[in-house]
């Protein structure tokens, strides 16, 4: 409480006809993986040590817009450019969901494989090398083709066009959740079996298995619109995939509300190290998300304290 | 020869041969014909249905105004009167009384300690009936409390307890104003099919629109689930009290209302309770999609730990889900068979001796659990966890079996598989409508042929033709599998009762038991495809084929049977020639709730990632896409709704042959 009596305090001598703000809690959502559970809980604890109340409400990833629109939710904390691009541009289109920026963490994703596959295919990680041994990473179904695990395919990403365009003689096959995809994944690795599959980064997947994302020829944005751009002359996605920023998004009215809240959910940075090993924390050596939260909070005192206003 | 070929036969063989050469040559015919509208229904015929229910349901919720208040008004006082018993059990269980936020939250009193919850469960096992299902409830939640699963299960147990008064009371009405008012039941017939066929996830957006995010939308979307087998078993059950009773109530100078509470409910209870016990069942079934929208609980510890591929950790809550359905099951079913017992003399404490235990334990739990903390909450240090065993247990599996699992599964895939696939997609969509009206016509009636002919129109105009016949391929082929399987277990577990009971324990078991929970580790060993899809479907799917098996030899009378065994049956005629037809009624039953769930389980097999309708509606859930949804949503229900009548029709003319 300390904090909101001062920030009202400099606030009612600047101009008397703020009042304090709200004590409703602001609500942030949890999804089901872990380093959004993280980010969540970091953001909840650096705003309650502020002074606000804050209440955690489990929604879906997608279905959650719904309810920021209304503002029933107030506080996404961890929306991917790679997955969220449609849902975030029709909710910003209605002007009642607001992007706080970015979270620091950088989403990479890309076809990647186990190191043990090295063996078998000389030359990865660099994509060519796919030319010559893509039989390695069939199964009885695709033979003689590859056989490559794509994401879900509401997550796009342009496999099937990049298959096509790079000219790889390899089958696309869609998951439909990501669980399917690391079940795939652990279970293949379990037995040594070739896979080639959709990972992402920051994720525990790609600390928990050795491995390497397939180096594809640098993405541009040219090379997705421009089909005379890139290796082949004659078609666009002839490249690897983006990056893409992870954002932070509100309920439009947050800022009235709890305006300081909001400075603090703007400023909130991580970089995807700090987020990769506390990720790997909480899944891979089973400490709780409070746990590890409670710990890189205690470490970095200076940064979390900055993101408040005081 | 003349005998052989009736004119059924001619009719079945020749629609049969028609379709098989259409679907084996479409492709050569467009080609031939240069009509591409053979095997592509045209985009610029397709009905623009997804966009028009989108803008409808828009209009509903930001505009809609009846003229004092708007639409979202009135779903959001409904959401806040749902929200506050919710609450109220919340703190009761979980998290305690308490004013305030934050720092300035005082705590009123705490929430029942796990020793007075288990106490309680035991309590309501010894009134519902007996000491053994006072042992076998609180057993039940002593397993919540020693895994680990207790503040999950309380979650989830607080929200059953909400959706099941609000289903069975609800049920109840709309199932006895239906008995009354002859129009409001053949209103209500169709609205009920579809609140059982159409998928969940289809309407879980304009519901989170209307009733805001977290609990209370769960709350909604799981009594819209739930209530259909409870109205409809009033309906039933309200229709078949003798006309004695009624008339006895009459000569008694009873009012109507009277007859209907004093007269027709009480008899018919036990059946009514018949519907609570499935509102139950299908209240856990949704505790994993209710938890996608914000009831957390049970639910949310299965997909956060599918999510971390911790195998464990996904059986032990999905496990703790069937626990609860076991004890709530077993409770609900000795109340129904409850006799009234009179009240034994002697004061207050003597007459109730269950409530006053209960009582006094609740308060010592209350006070002495200010002090031992151990019996407020249970203590971490003395839980149990199996998680390791699983995980090992499936490595060790995944790493030896791996290549025999293979070897079946390339088998079945090519053998049965993808020659189904490829002859239901070949289909042309204009002689598939012509095909589905001939069998339904042929089979009950011209308004079923009619009915049929349209509903799958609808489905061609939405432009989701392709999808559909994945839809009918996928589960054709796992209600096949689970007949194939499932009749002959329940034929087994019908002559043999020390079988049956472990064996019908274990399909209890499987259809309580989140379907999510065994999907992973099938993915893990058939990798992502049609064939995991199947297997998933037909281990949900197999349930009702084995149970309706098993009631339906039960209930052979006895006089038939021994007529079979006078006349010198061996045991396998008896089988046969006497059980088997005279069970068929049964069987036909069961294969159409096979395929009723087979349809269900579509929108889970999704996320395995199968291209049919069940893929659609999850793609439009993930877009928010709320008219997509729908009319994905009302696809499927169709092709349930024609399986249904088809199927009941068949039923219906082979009880008549048999003179039931």
């Amino acid at each position: 409480m300390k904090y909101i009596s001062v920030a009202a305090a400099a606030f009612l001598a600047a101009s008397p006809a703020l009042a304090q703000e709200s004590a409703d809690p602001i609500k942030l959502t949890l999804h089901d993986w872990s380093g959004q559970l993280i980010t969540t809980t970091l953001m909840g604890e650096v705003l309650e040590e502020a002074g606000y109340n804050v209440e955690y409400v489990q929604a879906d990833y997608i279905a959650q817009f719904a309810g920021l629109k209304t503002g029933d939710l107030h506080v996404a904390m961890e929306l991917w450019e790679t997955t969220a691009r449609e849902a975030m541009d029709e909710a910003f289109a209605t002007g009642n969901v607001v992007n706080l920026g970015e979270t620091g963490m950088m989403a990479i994703e890309e076809w990647w494989y186990p190191s043990y596959m090295e063996e078998r295919c000389p030359g990865l990680p660099n994509w060519e090398a796919l030319k010559d041994c893509a039989e390695e990473f069939a199964t009885a179904e695709t033979a003689p083709m590859g056989r490559y695990l794509g994401g879900p395919v509401t997550w796009g990403g342009f496999d099937d066009e990049r298959v096509e365009a790079l000219e790889l003689d390899f089958e696309v096959v869609h998951a439909g959740t990501d669980a399917a995809l690391f079940a795939e994944l652990e279970a293949a690795y379990q037995r040594k079996d070739p896979i080639m599959l959709w990972l992402y980064s920051p994720h525990w997947a790609p600390a928990k298995f050795e491995g390497s994302y397939v180096e594809f020829p640098p993405y541009s944005p040219e090379c997705y619109n421009d089909p005379s751009v890139g290796v082949n002359p004659d078609a666009a996605y002839d490249c690897g995939k983006p990056t893409g920023p992870i954002w932070k998004a509100a309920w439009a009215g947050l800022g009235e509300k709890w305006p300081n809240a909001e400075t603090a959910i703007k400023n909130f940075k991580i970089s995807n190290e700090d987020m990769g090993a506390m990720v790997a924390d909480v899944d891979l050596n089973g400490k709780s998300v409070e746990e590890v939260v409670a710990a890189w909070m205690s470490e970095n005192k200076d940064a979390w304290s900055s993101w408040i206003v005081k | 020869m003349g005998r052989w070929l009736t004119s059924g036969r001619v009719f079945w063989l020749g629609l049969f041969a028609v379709t098989w050469l259409l679907s084996q040559y479409s492709f050569q015919l467009y080609k031939a014909l240069d009509a591409r509208w053979i095997i592509r229904y045209p985009k610029k015929w397709q009905l623009p249905l997804e966009d028009s229910i989108s803008a409808f349901l828009n209009w509903l919720v930001e505009t809609a105004n009846f003229y004092f208040f708007t639409f979202r008004e009135l779903t959001r006082a409904i959401a806040a009167l749902l929200e506050a018993p919710y609450q109220f059990l919340r703190n009761l269980l979980i998290e305690g009384f308490t004013t305030g936020y934050g720092d300035s939250a005082v705590q009123l009193a705490p929430s029942l300690g796990w020793v007075a919850v288990v106490v309680c469960a035991i309590a309501i096992g010894h009134y519902a009936r007996n000491w053994a299902l006072a042992a076998l409830v609180g057993a039940c939640f002593l397993y919540l409390a020693i895994f680990g699963q207790w503040h999950s299960a309380m979650i989830t147990l607080a929200s059953v307890l909400i959706a099941v008064p609000i289903g069975a009371v609800g049920g109840l009405f709309l199932g006895i104003a239906a008995y009354r008012v002859p129009w409001f039941n053949r209103l209500l017939q169709p609205v009920l099919d579809l609140m059982q066929t159409v998928p969940v996830f289809a309407y879980l957006v304009p519901i989170l629109i209307l009733f805001g995010f977290g609990p209370v939308a769960a709350l909604v979307a799981t009594v819209v689930y739930a209530m259909p087998p409870m109205v409809r078993i009033t309906i039933l059950s309200l229709r078949s009290v003798p006309e004695e009773i009624q008339e006895a109530g009459r000569m008694a100078g009873c009012t109507r209302r009277q007859i209907m509470w004093k007269v027709l409910v009480p008899s018919a209870t036990p059946s009514l309770m018949v519907g609570v016990n499935q509102v139950i069942m299908l209240s856990l079934n949704m505790v994993i999609i209710a938890s996608m929208i914000g009831a957390g609980g049970l639910g949310f510890d299965v997909l956060a730990s599918l999510r971390r591929l911790d195998i464990g950790a996904g059986i032990e809550a999905g496990l703790a889900i069937v626990v609860m359905a076991i004890a709530l099951d077993r409770a609900s079913q000795a109340f129904a068979e409850r006799s009234q017992r009179s009240l034994p003399d002697g004061n207050l404490l003597q007459r109730h001796p269950w409530s006053s235990t209960v009582l006094l334990v609740i308060l010592a739990n209350l006070v002495l659990g200010h002090f031992i903390p151990a019996l407020q909450t249970y203590p971490d240090a003395m839980t149990l966890t199996t998680g390791p065993f699983w995980s090992d247990a499936m490595e060790w599996i995944n790493v030896n079996f791996f290549d025999t699992f293979e070897a079946v599964k390339v088998v079945v895939l090519q053998g049965l598989l993808l020659p189904v696939k490829k002859f239901f997609s070949g289909i042309p969509w204009a002689w598939g409508i012509i095909a589905t009206g001939l069998i339904s016509w042929r089979i009950g009636g011209w308004k079923l042929g009619v009915m049929a002919a349209l509903m799958m129109a609808f489905i061609a105009a939405s432009g989701l033709w392709g999808k559909a016949m994945v839809t009918i391929y996928l589960c054709g082929v796992s209600v096949l599998i689970a007949t194939v399987i499932g009749i002959p277990l329940g034929i087994w577990a019908a002559e043999k009762p020390a079988a049956g009971r472990v064996i019908l324990g274990l399909m209890d078991t499987l259809q309580t038991l989140p379907s999510f929970v065994y999907l992973i580790p099938v993915v893990m060993l058939f990798r992502v495809g049609d064939f995991s899809a199947m297997i998933a479907v037909v281990l949900y799917a197999l349930a009702p084929a084995v149970r309706y098996a098993a009631h339906g030899l039960r209930d052979v009378p006895e006089q038939m049977i021994e007529a079979g065994v006078m006349s010198g049956c061996t045991k396998r005629q008896l089988l046969w020639r006497v059980k088997l037809p005279l069970a068929t009624p049964q069987l036909l039953l069961g294969l159409n709730q096979t395929i009723m769930l087979a349809i269900s389980m579509l929108v889970i097999t999704a996320l395995v990632g199968t291209r049919d309708l069940g893929q659609e509606v999850y793609i439009a859930l993930t877009k928010a896409n709320a008219g997509q949804g729908i009319v994905a949503g009302l696809s499927v229900a169709f092709i349930a709704i024609v399986a249904d009548r088809i199927v009941n029709a068949l039923a219906e003319g082979q009880r008549r042959r048999l003179g039931l």
